[in-house]
């Protein structure tokens, strides 16, 4: 498992997204409020890519009528069928028991530790001054 | 294909109301003297035109009474010689398309109490169906109160076209009622005509009258679903009846797929669709519509998924087959006992396994 | 885990998306469902006359399901769209020629893509002369918009179908010009569509070699069934079988494949797999009830197997594999047509949508082979 280097911080605000490739697959990077999730961005119905999602919440419901919603901005819906990804955990919310999306461990790195390595940055010169988003993969 | 059908449940029979005079024996004197003070004929339904093929077959037409009018002549066509266990009558006489709502509940009580003493009362093996005016579901439910406490009615039936779709709302005392009595949905090809047969209106044929039943259980299946009936009455279990079986699967896919992307249009649905047929919905098996030669009977049953699916039904005096031949050939022994008997038990809780086997 | 395995069917060799694949050896994808859209109202304004512009303006589309907007169920997402078809210069999903290419033509290897208009396009209205106004109107823009600029994407002609007398003229206009492919008619018609009132369409697309599309949708003032009005939109969705079945239906009893024996139909965006259980239960009803339909020769199921074309989306999709392989066998895989619903959410692509274990011959087939031979090309 390699590290990667894969945006610097300041590029994906809170709310934002960035498709990035990582040996040679589409990951997606999001960040709600500050935290950082990479997600496989092939939707594993069939093969969208998820970086083109709208961001919503989580609608949940104990019967007919009730719509208790949550975690706005936390849920992605694939761009073409509309399946929903939790993106904190890759659950699928219309099959949760069959269906998962991949999940990468993501840190944020200040550039003073990268520059010692190692790590995977092809596209990047890394600056110690900044901030940079580590994809595990 | 003969075959043994000692102690099967027939779970799809239709006993005939002969005439008006019959019904009126059980009317309150304000309705009966109504029926002879206003002319009222009947309310037979075009949905099966007395003398159209499909409606009697043509071996079931002879007689007087014909077999379908009295309980022996059923006895003597099907029950006797077969060795049924049990049978469910599925008293088709049209309340559904009376407009006056009181009027439809006075006739759905005398057809309940036509069923009672001329077919329950006078053969152990029957059990029937309780007909509700569902155009007003409080007086539905004061129909179910008033035969439930009989054992030997164990559904609640329908007719699957109707003003709006059995999974709204306004229906949904009739379902509390039945689930606390433990009396199962039945819902039956025909209609009250309130809205045309199609989509696109009303077609020329009768032929296409009698096809598009099933699009109407399409329909009934994606509203049951969705509305949420089965998260809200978790034991309630719906039957659809002489739904023609086949077309139940291409449906559900496309349900499931639909549901899939638009989840959180109905929250409450938080499993797939195909999860809550398998368990509360459940078709009778004539007809079946499959073709005479060609394809597999084992893949078509493949699709459903489940052996516990289909119930055994004649549709007696429907002309769905020749001879004995009321399963599709091909289904093996162990899949047709459960067909046959098991399914049938399951679907129904009022039957309570006290049958004859 | 996953449903279907996008990439790893037979007919992966195949695909547009694949490495090493070129223009030269990757199959031409022949698509039966495109829907082009105007960047505006405007855009229609030169094909109308004062008169029907002022009329558009004043009083819109009055469709027989009381809605300005159309559907009174409200879509999945904005105008039914895939996320990622929004044009970046503006405008609606399917109104970038630019994009559509980009996106779409070329990145499947779409060879020919058949435009099917839906929206306020004329069709259903309540207003007849209306109808037929806005109808010529959009076949018209069809041309100049798409189908002139573009020679992968062949025009539709839509008519006003509940106006037999002015849908063939339609046709007679436009019936010789080779940028049309086929003629656009929508499933929820306000009759049955194979009354008569509708077989002056039949007779006129059958004199130009056109097949008839029949795309779900449409406004008959009628519930989708007989069993009245649904509530969500996941029901009127998954009910547009239904409303294919009905069609196929009226055709078959109401005699028009005797009637017009070259006649070749369409049916579109409603999936497939309830096209074989019908083609049964037809054939059991003609069995026991042919004396009142004295005008069938044959059973059901042979006309529809000889008259009767399925577009494969929405895609059925299944938990087992197989059966809906069992269900393309049993119709009949020369009566399958791929079509992408580009730019719909419920998209299909030719590379991913069909199931696992699909022989290649078979994508091929359903794919390229069998449009070439139905839409006149
Ligand atoms: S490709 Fe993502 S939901 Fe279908």
């Amino acid at each position: 498992m390699a590290r990667h280097v894969v945006a610097r911080a300041s590029e994906i605000p809170p709310g934002a997204r960035k498709l990035v490739q990582v040996n040679g697959r589409g990951v997606v990077v999001f960040n709600i409020k500050g935290e950082f999730f990479a997600l496989s961005d092939q939707c594993p119905h069939k093969g969208a890519s998820l970086s083109g999602g709208k961001l919503t919440g989580l609608v949940e419901s104990g019967e007919p009528g009730a719509y208790n919603y949550s975690r706005a901005g936390e849920i992605v819906r694939c761009p073409w069928h509309g399946w929903e990804f939790d993106i904190r955990t890759g659950r699928s919310y219309c099959d949760p028991r069959r269906m998962r999306l991949m999940q990468f461990n993501v840190t944020v790195e200040p550039g003073a530790n990268l520059v010692e390595g190692p790590y995977v940055a092809e596209t990047f010169k890394v600056a110690v001054e900044d901030n940079y988003v580590v994809v595990e993969a | 294909m003969s075959g043994d059908w000692v102690g099967a449940i027939d779970c799809d029979m239709h006993p005939r109301v002969p005439n008006i005079a019959a019904l009126r024996a059980h009317m309150s004197e304000y309705w009966s003297d109504t029926v002879e003070l206003r002319g009222i004929e009947g309310f037979d339904t075009i949905a099966y035109p007395a003398n159209a093929p499909l409606t009697v077959r043509p071996d079931w037409r002879e007689g007087k009474p014909r077999p379908d009018e009295h309980a022996a002549g059923y006895a003597k066509a099907m029950l006797d010689p077969h060795k049924f266990g049990l049978a469910i009558c599925n008293c088709l006489y049209a309340v559904q398309i009376i407009r006056d709502e009181y009027m439809a509940a006075a006739f759905a009580t005398a057809v309940n109490a036509w069923v009672k003493t001329e077919w329950l009362d006078k053969d152990a093996r029957l059990r029937a169906s309780i007909v509700v005016p569902a155009q007003n579901p409080e007086l539905a439910v004061e129909e179910i109160e008033r035969w439930a406490p009989d054992s030997r009615f164990v559904q609640i039936l329908f007719l699957v076209g109707g003003e709006q779709p059995l999974g709204q709302s306004r229906f949904w005392p009739i379902y509390r009622a039945a689930e606390k009595h433990g009396l199962t949905i039945g819902i039956h090809a025909g209609s009250n005509y309130l809205h045309a047969v199609t989509g696109s209106g009303w077609p020329s044929y009768y032929l296409e009258d009698y096809a598009a039943q099933s699009l109407a259980f399409h329909t009934q299946l994606g509203s049951l679903i969705s509305e949420g009936v089965f998260v809200k009455f978790p034991k309630l279990k719906a039957v659809l009846i002489e739904s023609g079986v086949t077309w139940i699967a291409p449906y559900l896919w496309r349900l499931t797929k639909f549901w899939r992307g638009v989840r959180n249009e109905v929250p409450w649905i938080d499993r797939s669709p195909l999860e809550f047929v398998r368990d509360h919905i459940r078709l009778t098996i004539q007809p079946f519509d499959a073709p005479a030669a060609g394809v597999e009977i084992s893949r078509l049953m493949d699709l459903m998924q489940s052996d516990e699916m289909l119930l055994f039904a004649s549709d007696f005096p429907h002309w769905q087959f020749d001879g004995d031949a009321m399963l599709p050939a091909g289904i093996d022994a162990s899949l047709r006992k459960k067909i046959l008997i098991d399914n049938p038990l399951a679907a129904y809780p009022r039957l309570g396994g006290r049958h004859a086997t | 885990m996953q449903l279907d395995a996008p990439f790893t069917t037979d007919a992966e060799t195949l695909d547009a998306h694949a490495p090493g694949v070129t223009k030269s050896n990757r199959l031409a994808v022949i698509d039966g469902d495109i829907h082009p859209a105007w960047r505006k109202p405007e855009d229609l304004k030169p094909y109308l006359s004062k008169y029907w512009w002022d009329h558009l303006q004043t009083y819109g589309s009055r469709r027989k399901n009381g809605s300005v907007y159309g559907e009174p169920y409200p879509k999945s997402a904005p105008l039914a769209c895939r996320r990622d078809a929004w044009p970046e210069e503006g405008g609606r999903p399917g109104s970038s020629l630019a994009l559509m290419q980009k996106q779409y033509l070329d990145a499947c290897g779409v060879e020919v893509g058949i435009l099917g208009p839906l929206g306020a396009t004329g069709q259903g209205d309540f207003n007849l002369d209306f109808s037929a106004a806005m109808c010529r109107a959009v076949n018209e823009w069809q041309l100049d918009t798409f189908a002139r600029p573009e020679k992968r994407l062949k025009a539709s002609i839509v008519v006003p179908y509940e106006d037999g007398a002015a849908s063939a003229a339609e046709i007679e206009r436009c019936g010789a010009d080779p940028h049309f492919a086929q003629v656009f008619v929508l499933t929820r018609s306000s009759e049955p569509i194979g009354s008569r009132r509708y077989w002056p369409i039949f007779a006129a697309a059958e004199r130009y070699g056109l097949p008839v599309g029949f795309h779900v949708f449409g406004t008959s003032g009628h519930p989708v069934s007989g069993a009245g009005w649904p509530s969500y939109y996941v029901e009127e969705g998954a009910g547009h079988s239904t409303s294919c079945q009905t069609a196929v239906t009226s055709l078959v009893i109401e005699g028009v494949f005797e009637r017009f024996p070259k006649l070749k139909v369409v049916m579109v965006e409603g999936g497939f797999a309830w096209l074989a259980p019908l083609a049964w239960r037809l054939d059991k009803l003609h069995e026991r009830m042919h004396g009142e339909v004295p005008h069938l020769k044959r059973r059901p199921s042979e006309y529809i197997r000889e008259h009767v074309y399925v577009t494969t989306q929405p895609m059925e999709e299944s938990d087992v594999r197989g059966q809906v392989l069992d269900l393309m066998e049993w119709i009949g895989w020369d009566r399958l047509l791929f079509a992408s619903d580009y730019p719909h959410w419920d998209f299909d692509d030719p590379f991913r949508a069909f199931p696992v274990g699909l022989k290649a011959e078979r994508h091929r087939q359903i794919c390229a082979e069998n449009g070439r031979s139905v839409y006149r090309l």
